[in-house]
């Protein structure tokens, strides 16, 4: 087969022409598939992302010391946390230094805190954590510890985001697993009229001892030509859209969410890819399903 | 070389052969007569497995042609040329084309093809009209083109469904000719034909089916009375000439 690539693709084009109108329809079917993908890809790598940079915010559990707590005592259970597999680092953070981070966050109203007549902040112990795993345990097991009067940690928010990217991820998968049987049906049906026009011929290569294979070869080309111009067409449009959108509300989603959103140009070369990938995939078992019963006899 | 033990083909309730045993020599040059809807065609659809027994087995040289897989078909057909009553062109390729693309299938280098090409198009005498299409000839003219295509791989068996049944008494002489000289160039044939004429002219092997039968098996005559096909009346001056 490929010793005639020439051929068969010479022979895609010429069927391509004659049958530009369906052609045409399953380019606009799977690009409309591929749109929707588009869609939820976005989506998914940019919640993914927010994910990880929240992740990397709350990889902590506070542990809000007793007044009066012995200092060596803190620092012996931040000894104790910093032996433990799961914890990256731990700091002491000072009830004093806990006051001039609180100071620096509230700006030009830091002189409030002045009025307090004390410090209300206690001292407190920081636990960065490797993985989300261990700041659950610590957080179910630090009120425990003798000392330890409240914990702070934000593995709840955490989870909440996992469990929305995990039922995105799960929801267009089955989306996804419907549309390309949708298009896979339309691109067999499309080649099936240029099947069915050179029914005679592929009749007589048959009788002169052709394989399946020589026989599919211009017919697999259309498909993957179908495929191919739906993909370009698609991370085009997609693209376009994306960055028009994100002109207008991307510096929004920064300011406000303060987290960063997903470039263009990575997204591009991404689900060009994806879009490829599909798209040949699609158009071959179109091609080879549209053969089918016409190949077996 | 072609062998048929105990065939059994059933098309429902029609009969397409019936428990069939027959050899054919390397060599032969066997007609293939009967009645209409004796079963002839099945006898050829049986060997180019477009079709399977019921009962029974065939081969085709060492290949047993009810066992192979679907796979292998490409390779069984290769080793038989066929030649139709309707001579299957391809329309849009010229005479030229037409039987390189039958060497195009079976992967042959374009070197190969620029040597045999013309070579088989000189034996069945078509040079002339190497760059014509199909429509552009005679239906004679196109016959050789099919007889070409079917030989230009050099089969072990040339098999032709009544392939003098579109042509005048004339053409259909000078195609058993070539076909003649097919044969004395080593190839086996098995032709199906309804002209008791050519039949008794060419005095070949007669393999006679009725009913899904075989019922004779000898070197001579046609022997039916009565023919359907036209060819008939009319050929016999052209004959005796
Ligand atoms: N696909 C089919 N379905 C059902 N019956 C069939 C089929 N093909 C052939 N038959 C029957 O099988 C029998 C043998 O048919 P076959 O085509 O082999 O006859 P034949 O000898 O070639 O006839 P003819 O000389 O008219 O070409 C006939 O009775 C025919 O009706
Ligand atoms: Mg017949």
């Amino acid at each position: 087969m490929f010793s005639r690539l020439g051929y068969n693709i010479k022979q895609a084009f010429v069927q391509i022409n004659r049958n530009k109108a369906m052609t045409f329809t399953s380019v606009l079917a799977i690009t409309a598939m591929m749109l929707i993908l588009g869609v939820f890809f976005v989506a998914t790598i940019n919640i993914n992302l927010f994910a990880e940079v929240v992740k990397q915010d709350f990889d902590m559990v506070e542990l809000y010391m007793e007044e009066d707590f012995p200092l060596d005592s803190i620092k012996q259970i931040g000894t104790d946390y910093e032996s433990n597999e799961g914890v990256s680092k731990v700091e002491f953070r000072s009830k004093e230094d806990a006051l001039e981070i609180m100071k620096s966050r509230w700006g030009e109203n830091g002189y409030l805190l002045d009025n307090l007549g004390g410090n209300p902040l206690p001292d407190s112990l920081i636990i960065y954590v490797k993985n989300a795993e261990t700041a659950e345990t610590i957080a179910n097991e630090a009120l425990d510890i003798e000392g330890v009067e409240d914990i702070k940690y934000y593995q709840e928010t955490v989870d909440k985001l996992t469990k929305t990217t995990n039922f995105i991820q799960i929801a267009s998968l089955i989306v996804m697993l419907f549309l390309v049987l949708v298009s896979i049906v339309v691109v067999s049906n499309t080649i099936k009229l240029t099947v069915f026009a050179r029914a005679k011929e592929i009749r007589i290569m048959k009788y002169i001892g052709a394989t399946n294979w020589f026989v599919r070869g211009p017919f697999l080309i259309e498909g993957i030509i179908i495929g191919l111009i739906s993909a370009i067409v698609s991370t085009g449009l997609v693209a376009v859209i994306y960055d028009n959108i994100m002109s207008i509300i991307g510096a929004d989603i920064i300011r406000i969410l303060s987290v960063p959103i997903v470039p263009i140009e990575y997204l591009a070369i991404n689900l060009a890819i994806i879009f490829v990938a599909l798209g040949v995939g699609i158009g071959s078992c179109g091609s080879v399903i549209s053969m089918r019963r016409f190949l077996d006899k | 070389m072609i062998r048929f033990e105990n065939v059994t083909k059933r098309y429902g309730e029609n009969i397409g052969l019936e428990e069939a045993t027959i050899h054919i020599e390397k060599g032969d040059f066997v007609f293939l007569v009967g009645p209409s809807g004796a079963g002839k065609s099945t006898f050829i659809k049986l060997i180019l497995r477009e079709i399977k027994p019921e009962e029974g087995e065939i081969y085709l040289d060492d290949m047993c042609v009810t066992q192979i897989s679907n796979r292998e078909i490409p390779k069984l057909r290769r080793k038989a040329g066929i030649v139709f009553q309707d001579f299957r062109l391809l329309e849009k390729k010229t005479v030229y084309e037409n039987v390189a693309f039958a060497m195009e299938i079976i992967h042959k280098s374009r070197k190969e093809i620029r040597r045999q090409v013309p070579q088989i198009l000189s034996l069945v005498g078509i040079s002339d009209k190497a760059y014509n299409y199909p429509e552009e000839l005679s239906a004679g003219e196109q016959q050789r083109v099919a007889i070409a295509r079917a030989v230009v791989n050099n089969p072990t068996v040339l098999i032709a469904d009544e392939p003098t049944g579109n042509l005048d008494p004339a053409t259909a002489m000078d195609i058993m000719d070539l076909l003649n000289k097919i044969n004395r160039r080593g190839t086996t044939i098995v032709m199906v034909t309804h002209a008791k004429n050519i039949v008794d002219v060419m005095h070949k092997r007669v393999i006679a089916i009725q009913n899904g039968r075989i019922v004779r098996n000898e070197f001579g005559l046609y022997g039916y009375e009565h023919e359907e096909s036209l060819e008939d009346d009319t050929t016999e001056e052209v004959f005796y000439v």
